[in-house]
């Protein structure tokens, strides 16, 4: 049988079910692979004791007949994001030095409810601001994949970002699944570096209560797993309203792998022809047009449509993501937890702290964030993004009543090696450009592991689905997961 | 009535708006559970949320808004149905968030006004700007330790109302009026217990002056935080002299944030920078619009309480009381209750100045608030009683309220154990007038050859030989009768 | 538009965040190349546009008058960052601290 570390979540919770392990096997299993990968530095903090333990937990519960949630016993990973009771939580920024929460973020105590199992805390670009793993203060994280020929062949390659810790995790196998966030295209386009499943629920699908805050208009927790089904499964066991955050719904959720067998038939796909670029590599443009075809096969009809202020998208990110960071991130200095430089006076020990604590890029958005929306630029900036973000969103709502789903390649291009791109802060910001409209509008959407450029890296299809109907999503993915065939396993784990 | 300042080239006239902020009663804060009850040790009402830490989310206090509404109705100003909490951003030790949030450009509450009593009897209508909601900040303490500043969160996030006044306002006198009335009004609705020592009202003043007559409005200045109403006036008076002295001395008045000291009674400019600055206001993405119906805004209305200005109203055209009195009787919600309580049972006018004369006077020299006045309402209800009913003389009821307010005995007691009923007996007055005819025979010639006046010299006598006990009237009357016999 | 050297040591200061001087030229660059390239949204048309704030189209959720939160001074403190002042008897609260304020 297959080592316990290649099952996926839906695979191994059948497997404790049926008694073939425990769930402190299944956990160990995990943390040898753990201690193998540990060179991917895809974990800021590792916790086996307390993995171990609540394995245990698991397993008791199991034996005495109680009541198990959705993925008992099962191991994840968490983005370092997310707040955990008692232990370090980073954001991957010097600025929380030593920051240990004494409380729990609803995401992550709704997964603890459903029964899994904490591995750790993953690696992330600093405060989620990042499209490569490289801001992190703990070091980048490296792509388990490598080039099998062309430029790349032989380098590390980074993993995507921000959530390259997570994707990076699954994809070696260190776990199942991952916990991350997705602000313009956090989990979709490292999920699409690294070969595997990455999901982005609609905005207020899941409580922000608990997670380091980026830009709170456009953060959203999701799974990357390695199947369609995986993501189905965590994403339930995420999801619920939350009275401590005003911007979660308060809708029931439903049960989402109840769609994945449905099929696409009758469904309509738009194709949106903004979406291909010139410059776009020939296996993107490849890629996207054979999961046109996959999904035809399958009954579904495919049709091009027109989402015409989707060049505008990137730059009105860019403006409304700084301006809410440069606000969210003015409580870290240095007075309560966190990282403390002190100086003579009191802006002196701010401005200190705030130097020393931040990095380059999330001081570069810091800065760009205050400029915008500082007096005599508000207008000019700020606001005329937000009345761009409408028009896209608008633009949305359109081809949403002629069309169920969207298709669109997740990312611009396949891993890039560590180093890329890092003098050009403009270039780097290019990889969301798929991913950050459905971002803006507050959309759900998947990317889902669909073949291998000419260099043997994975290339990721991207689907996005009217507001709250994952159902949908997910069962338009798993067509497109059947049809690909792809073998998730990476070629050459370091 | 405007206030002039008689400089050396001219007159000049004040201009006065003021920002008040004044604390929502409510048990929980603005956007987290956590308690704001005064006086608590430090940072024991500090929630996850108060205290900024990463992740935490704003949830709104339903009470706080409708309590924001209730003022805004009090006000007489219009109710906003959407309205919007902003991002103010700033640094300070004790603002957790790095931000305060607050409204801005779509306040829950928009113009208004507030009535002035003038000591002349007259009312002023001053505006209000707008009001709005927002979250106050914690506490800083300088004086604990040589190199550092303490700071207590406990205060962070309680619900304040920023009342911001129309620059309508001409002199300190005014100002002061202003506040009071403000306050009595907050406290009738019961959106604000308006206790500035302990931080519950605060304002922050603007001034500056011009020429009497012109129309322009010159630089003003800011002082921030003013806690008392005497600084309030102090502020004002200090802050427009010291522009006069500008002006004239061909100086500038610069616009800034200034502070008050109270101990050297002088405004200062403020050294740190952070009120200097660019603010950055933006909608707060962690909350949604406030959105209200206008049901639910009429709900409110109609319980409403009865305000000063209606009240005042009722007590001169209903009691028929002077304006002066009324709008004395209406300025403290409590003076008000008493004295309707004593009106209810006697002569409303009587009590009016029983309770603006000898009460207040009392009380102010025991320096009591009425809450826990020795003389209670029924105590005061009886003693006007015995007047009414002839058992007691004004004058007597007077020597008999002071010792009431000493000891606490009811008026009745003191009345037997003291035997100071009036005589009311014929017969026994009678004898006495006799008595006092026949020892001055001069006097009874002196007022049968004319001299009416001579008769309340016979009154007097009377007076004195019955401890002033005898019922005044009588002893006219029957003064009167033996006389022109 | 371009940022220069002036304006973001003004922004800088606004965030409180320290710029070295020499790395002044290289960080108004950056940001004048990023600001330069989101100005190409002056090309939409938005006459009459309302600005999006949120994506949520629900009404405020609302929290009753209730004291549930707070009176957790440990918890407050816990990751206060030295020096501060904390009473012998945790519960009953202590102070963060900051450099001398003079104002
Ligand atoms: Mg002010
Ligand atoms: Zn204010």
């Amino acid at each position: 049988m297959t080592s316990l570390n290649d099952l996926t979540i839906a695979a191994a919770a059948k497997g404790l079910k049926d008694g073939k392990f425990t769930s402190e096997e299944l956990v160990v299993a995990h943390i040898d692979v753990l201690d193998e990968k540990r060179s991917l530095n895809a974990f800021i903090t590792e916790t086996p004791e307390i993995a171990i333990a609540r394995a245990k937990e698991s397993d008791i519960r199991r034996r005495s007949g109680e009541k198990l949630g959705l993925m008992d016993g099962i191991p994840i990973a968490i983005k370092d994001l997310f707040c955990t009771e008692n232990v370090l939580t980073t954001a991957g920024s010097h600025i929380l030095d030593g920051f240990i929460p004494t409380y729990e973020s609803t995401v992550t105590t709704n997964l603890r409810n459903a029964g899994a199992v904490m591995l750790g805390k993953t690696n992330l670009d600093e405060f989620a601001m990042g499209s490569a793993n490289m801001t992190s203060y703990y070091g980048p994280v490296k792509n388990p994949w490598i080039a099998q020929s062309g430029a790349k062949k032989g380098k590390h390659l980074v993993p995507g970002g921000s959530s390259g810790g997570s994707a990076s995790a699954v994809a070696a196998r260190i776990v199942p699944g991952a916990l991350g966030t997705d602000t313009g295209g956090s989990i979709r386009q490292p999920a699409s570096f690294t070969g595997i499943v990455g999901m982005k629920p609609t905005y207020g699908r899941c409580s922000r209560w608990g997670i380091v805050a980026f830009s709170s208009s456009l953060d959203q927790a999701g799974p990357l797993t390695r199947t369609v089904e995986d993501a189905a499964i965590m994403l339930g066991a995420m999801s619920g309203h939350d009275i401590k955050d005003s911007t979660s719904v308060p809708f029931d959720v439903p049960n989402f792998t109840s769609s994945l067998l449905e099929g696409v038939e009758g469904l309509k796909i738009g194709i949106p022809k903004e979406y291909s670029m010139e410059g776009m590599p020939s296996e993107i443009e490849a890629i996207w047009s054979k999961g046109r075809s996959w999904l035809e096969d399958q009954g579904a009809e495919c049709i091009e449509v027109s989402l015409p202020h989707t060049k505008y998208a990137l730059p009105t990110y860019y403006i409304i993501a700084p301006a809410e960071a440069s606000s969210n991130l003015a409580r870290y200095d240095g007075v309560r937890y966190g990282l403390r430089v002190n100086g003579e006076t009191l802006d002196d020990m701010f401005e200190s702290t705030r130097g020393e604590g931040f990095g380059e890029e999330v001081r570069r958005r810091i800065l760009i964030g205050t400029y915008v929306l500082s007096a005599g630029y508000y207008d000019a900036y700020y606001i005329k993004a937000q009345k761009v973000r409408t028009l896209i969103a608008n633009d949305f709502k359109k081809v949403f009543e002629k069309v169920d789903l969207l298709l669109t390649p997740t990312a611009p291009s396949a891993a890039f090696s560590i180093g890329e791109k890092m003098d050009d802060p403009v270039a780097m910001y290019l990889n969301d450009i798929f991913t950050v409209p459905a971002s803006l509008a507050g959309l759900p959407a998947i990317s889902i592991p669909s073949g291998l450029d000419g260099d043997g890296l994975p290339l990721g299809l991207h689907l996005i689905a009217k507001p709250f109907d994952e159902l949908s999503l997910f069962r338009t993915a798993k067509i497109l997961e059947l049809a690909a065939e792809f073998d998730t396993k990476p070629r050459i784990a370091t | 009535m405007s206030y002039i300042i008689e400089g050396d080239t001219g007159n000049w006239e004040i201009v006065i708006g003021l920002e008040v902020h004044a604390q929502i009663s409510s048990q929980a804060k603005l956007f987290s559970g956590s308690a704001t009850a005064f006086g608590a040790d430090p940072n024991t009402q500090v929630s996850l949320i108060d205290a900024a830490m990463p992740g935490m989310l704003p949830v709104i206090n339903e009470y706080c808004v409708t309590q924001a509404i209730k003022t805004g109705l009090g006000l007489k100003a219009k109710i906003n149905l959407h309205s919007v909490f902003e991002r103010k951003n700033y640094f300070y030790a004790d603002l957790p968030q790095g931000y305060q949030i607050s409204q801005f450009a779509n306040p829950i509450v928009g113009e208004g006004i507030v009535l002035l009593d003038m000591p002349d009897g007259n009312t002023r209508e001053i505006g209000i700007e707008r009001l709005h909601m927002e979250q106050d900040a914690g506490k800083s303490m300088h004086d604990q330790d040589p190199r550092l500043s303490f700071i207590d969160l406990n205060r962070s996030g309680v619900a304040l109302m920023e009342i911001v006044s129309k620059p309508d306002l001409r002199s300190s006198e005014e100002a002061g009026l202003f506040v009071r009335k403000l306050r009595a009004i907050l406290r009738y609705l019961g959106t604000c217990d308006g206790n500035m020592e302990e931080g519950s009202m605060r304002a922050d003043v603007n001034v500056s002056v011009r020429p009497v007559g012109s129309k322009e409005f010159l630089t003003r200045t800011e002082t921030k935080n003013v806690n008392s109403i005497r600084f309030i006036t102090q502020v004002i008076d200090v802050e427009s002299l010291r522009q006069v002295k500008a002006y004239e001395e061909g100086k500038e008045v610069i616009q800034e944030t200034r502070q008050f000291d109270a101990s050297q009674g002088q405004t200062r400019a403020m050294r740190s920078k952070e009120f200097s600055h660019d603010y950055r206001y933006f909608p707060d993405p962690d909350l949604l619009p406030v959105i209200l119906t206008i049901d639910e805004i009429d709900s409110i209305r109609k319980n409403l309480p009865e305000l000063p200005d209606d009240k005042k109203n009722r007590f001169i055209k209903e009691l028929g009381l002077s304006s002066y009195d009324a709008s004395v009787l209406v300025a403290d919600k409590e003076i008000a209750d008493f004295f309707e309580q004593v009106a209810e049972k006697c002569n409303s006018k009587i009590a009016a100045n029983w309770i603006t004369g000898n009460l207040f006077g009392a009380l102010k020299k025991a320096n009591l608030p009425i809450t826990n006045s020795p003389v209670s309402v029924d105590a005061l209800i009886e003693l006007l009683g015995l007047i009414e009913d002839d058992i007691i003389s004004g004058r007597i009821a007077k020597d008999v309220f002071e010792e009431m307010f000493e000891s606490g005995i009811t008026a009745g007691e003191i009345v037997k154990k003291k035997g100071l009923e009036q005589i009311t007996n014929v017969g026994e007055i009678e004898s006495i007038v006799d008595n006092i005819l026949t020892l001055n025979p001069d006097q009874v010639d002196d007022f049968k050859g004319g001299n009416e006046k001579a008769i309340g010299w016979f009154v007097g006598q009377v007076m004195k030989a019955t401890g002033g006990k005898a019922n005044p009237k009588l002893v006219n009357d029957i003064l009167r009768s033996k006389l022109v016999e | 538009m371009t940022l220069d050297k002036k304006i973001v040591k003004n922004i800088a200061f606004l965030a409180r965040i320290k710029v070295p001087d020499d790395s002044l030229d290289q960080i108004s660059e950056e940001l004048s190349d990023i600001i330069g390239w989101v100005e190409q949204l002056d090309e939409v048309v938005t006459d009459g546009v309302n600005p999006m704030t949120s994506v949520t189209e629900l009404t405020w959720p609302r929290r009753k008058d209730l004291v549930n939160d707070g009176d957790c001074p440990e918890d407050i403190l816990f990751n206060s960052t030295e020096p501060n002042w904390i009473s012998d008897d945790p519960s009953k609260g202590g102070f963060f601290t900051v450099p001398k304020v003079v104002e």
